[in-house]
């Protein structure tokens, strides 16, 4: 048998194939992880041990959630695609592991390659993407309905227990429930804003840019004033006047957070629109709707991905102080800065009500900065080593 | 320089101007009345109209706008309707307290800022880099509404009440109750710890910026020839940062003062709110929620003022130290 070495490695070869795939259906991502790779093989595997824990330990929640309110049918439906997806690329990607071939990199695939060797930013992706999965199956995971108050005589102010691991407020409710609920809050105004406001910054931004004159000194003029003035002065001005709503906050924070993104988008097309292939563009006789939309704005797409992953950390913390002054999300919806706000006043008895959603915030920030001091990086060829 | 000076503080005014007007329509297109908190069940409507009439609110929008541009150039703010006082009083008690706040903030947020960056750039890949780096990025996520109740927490109850240490920092207000029956060292005492940890709240947030981009520049500096001479002539690593490097890796950092003023006063609406400070944060979130529409515009207005200033300020400062720009 020592004679036939070549034989050997092949058959070796086959067995673990056969005993990945084996492995892969049972547990997807262990074969990555028993490989060397950790960041996929544990996400895989966490993402698979932890979807599938919701099914077996609360079977009954996922049974009536099935015909229940939008946000459950969601999770369920997260339930669903998180699995499948861990389950379906882990079998592929075992499947795959021979086949490996590399024709031509792009400038995508080369940013992708330097963001994934800077670990730091792959952690604080892992726990952003980590977040929104668990925002999306909140109504599947929470211990509590997040209004549900216990008795009122007994259960308020309780500290840290079994029953109520982070406690509960001075309704007796869940403190852990409403901070996955308020995840939810949090997240969502921190997306939603910052579309809205990365889509006016950017088509304002490279407008003025192409087009000069009298044009781009109008709006960076009104770029200016609005820079120069403190944005939460701003931002109470606009909210106190009306009705605070979830609607009404996730609007100002879109309508109001677009300059910087101006200035930023601006500066690329300026230097952009002179290049060779904007000329060739504009020779070809393109409409300048076409060099802008088509031409301009993705190449000068790199800054604005990350002043947007930037920006969804500062919304969520203008949102938290915005309901923390009482003019956010309103009671009884949980957010993170009416949480903290709740606290506020029995800090000395139950520490813990300001302390945790404040953690909360801090993570969820953190991760988002990591993300985006990660991607200038990766997307600055300058920088990049 | 004069020139450029002149024309600087000539475009300062538009915008200025150009803010006043954006708040002045966002406070008046806006629904609601002011006159709604004098109202009393039963009360007559020719007297409402009267006071409508008195605080020149029966009047159309763009009279109100021309009227109230006229009489702030001229240095009449107004009455307030909540203070029951000239608009320009209420500053007059508001706004040095803020000063006092956001300029003890902002300096130790820059000395601190400057120290941590400097420190991390000539240990760069350090332990100490690295691990300022998390723990500035820590505090650089936070919100300083939220660090502001940690540290009453931690300093102030838990130190006084639980763990029962010697020094602890009073949780709110400018001076204690018993100011005025304290001696003058007493009470210069009592002012600094009421200002400590509203101070420490609104720097720590900034010192992680500055932080950042001090490291930056600094490495930037410690590359160059001059930087390896110094070395070269056998001068102490303490001679060669301090002394030769830190001044030219400090010009960029000018730039940071403009750019974060309107961060503070932002930050100042939190931090006056949770510690009770009575300044200018706290009194125009109070104007906006009472509809104290002279207050709101006037308070709004110096913000603005203050933070064109200290552009204006940061650009001059930059000119001055750094003899390479020159402005035409």
């Amino acid at each position: 048998m020592s004679s036939d070495v070549g034989s050997l490695v092949v058959e070796h070869h086959q067995g673990t194939s056969r005993g990945g795939r084996l492995l892969s259906a049972i547990l997807p991502g262990l074969p990555q992880l028993l490989a060397g790779r950790w960041g996929v093989g544990s996400a895989a595997l966490l993402t698979w041990v932890g979807l599938l824990w919701i099914v077996v330990a609360r079977p009954s929640r996922v049974a009536s959630a099935l015909g229940g309110a939008w946000d459950e049918q969601l999770a369920v439906g997260t339930l669903v695609v998180g699995l499948s997806t861990a389950w379906l690329w882990s079998w592929r990607d075992v499947a795959a592991a021979h086949e490996v071939k590399r024709v031509g990199v792009s400038v995508w695939e080369l940013a992708v390659r330097a963001f994934s060797k800077n670990r730091t930013a792959v952690a604080g992706l892992l726990v952003i993407v980590g977040l929104y999965v668990i925002a999306l199956l909140t109504p599947l995971v929470a211990p509590y309905d997040p209004a549900f108050q216990g008795d009122l005589l007994r259960e308020r102010y309780v500290s840290a227990s079994a029953a109520h691991p982070l406690g509960t407020d001075q309704f007796a409710r869940d403190v852990l429930s409403r901070l996955l609920y308020g995840a939810r809050i949090s997240l969502l105004i921190g997306f939603v804003a910052v579309s809205i406001s990365v889509t006016i910054g950017t088509l304002l931004g490279a407008i003025a840019g192409f087009l000069g004159g009298i044009v781009d000194g109008v709006i960076m003029r009104f770029v200016d004033m609005v820079i120069s003035f403190p944005r939460l002065v701003l931002l109470i001005t606009i909210i106190a006047l009306f009705e605070p709503s979830i609607f009404l906050i996730t609007a100002v924070l879109g309508l109001t957070l677009w300059p910087g993104t101006a200035r930023i988008v601006r500066g690329e097309v300026l230097s952009l629109r002179e290049r060779e292939f904007v000329q060739a563009a504009t020779a070809l006789g393109f409409s300048k709707t076409r060099i802008i939309l088509r031409h301009l704005i993705p190449n000068a797409l790199g800054p604005v991905i990350v002043a947007a992953t930037l920006g969804i950390g500062n919304t969520i913390v203008l949102e938290a102080g915005l309901s923390f002054l009482g003019l956010g999300v309103q009671p009884p919806t949980p957010s993170w800065g009416t949480m903290v706000a709740d606290g506020r006043n029995v800090l000395l008895n139950a520490w813990w009500l300001s302390t945790f959603p404040g953690l909360a915030i801090v993570f969820t920030v953190l991760s988002f900065n990591l993300v985006g001091d990660g991607l200038r990086d990766a997307l600055d060829p300058r920088l990049r080593s | 320089m004069t020139k450029y000076l002149a024309r600087r503080l000539l475009g300062a005014i538009p915008l200025v101007i150009g803010i006043a007007t954006i708040v002045f329509f966002a406070v008046n297109l806006a629904p609601g009345d002011p006159t709604l908190r004098f109202l009393a069940p039963g009360m007559n409507q020719e007297v409402i109209e009267q006071m409508r009439a008195n605080f020149g609110l029966d009047q159309p929008m763009h009279i109100r706008y021309v009227k109230w541009l006229g009489a702030m150039l001229t240095g009449d703010f107004g009455y307030s309707f909540s203070h029951s006082r000239p608009v320009l009083a209420v500053l007059r008690d508001f706004v040095p307290n803020t000063l006092v706040l956001s300029a003890v903030a902002l300096v130790v947020a820059f000395v601190l800022g400057v120290l941590l960056g400097t420190i991390q750039a000539v240990r760069q890949y350090s332990k100490v880099d690295s691990g300022l780096s998390v723990v500035l990025l820590f505090f650089y996520s936070m919100p300083s509404f939220w660090l502001a109740l940690m540290l009453i927490l931690t300093l102030s109850l838990f130190a006084r009440n639980v763990w029962e240490l010697p020094i602890w920092f009073p949780a709110s207000g400018m001076v204690s109750t018993d100011y005025e029956f304290l001696s003058f060292g007493a009470q210069l005492r009592d002012r600094f710890m009421h200002l400590v940890l509203p101070t420490l709240s609104l720097a720590l947030v900034l010192t992680a910026g500055i932080a950042r981009y001090m490291r930056g520049s600094m490495l930037e500096v410690i590359r160059q020839d001059y930087i390896r001479t110094a070395h070269a002539k056998g001068l102490s690593e303490r001679v060669v940062v301090f002394k030769h490097a830190l001044r030219n890796a400090l010009i960029p950092i000018i730039t940071l003062v403009g750019l974060y003023i309107p961060v503070l006063f932002s930050g100042t609406v939190f931090i006056e709110y949770v510690f009770a400070w009575p300044g200018m944060g706290r009194t125009i979130y109070e104007a906006i929620l009472t509809r104290d529409y002279p207050l709101v515009m006037a308070g709004s207005f110096f913000f603005a003022a203050m933070v064109v200033v200290a552009n204006l300020i940061a650009d001059v400062l930059y000119a001055i130290v750094d003899p390479r720009i020159r402005y035409e």
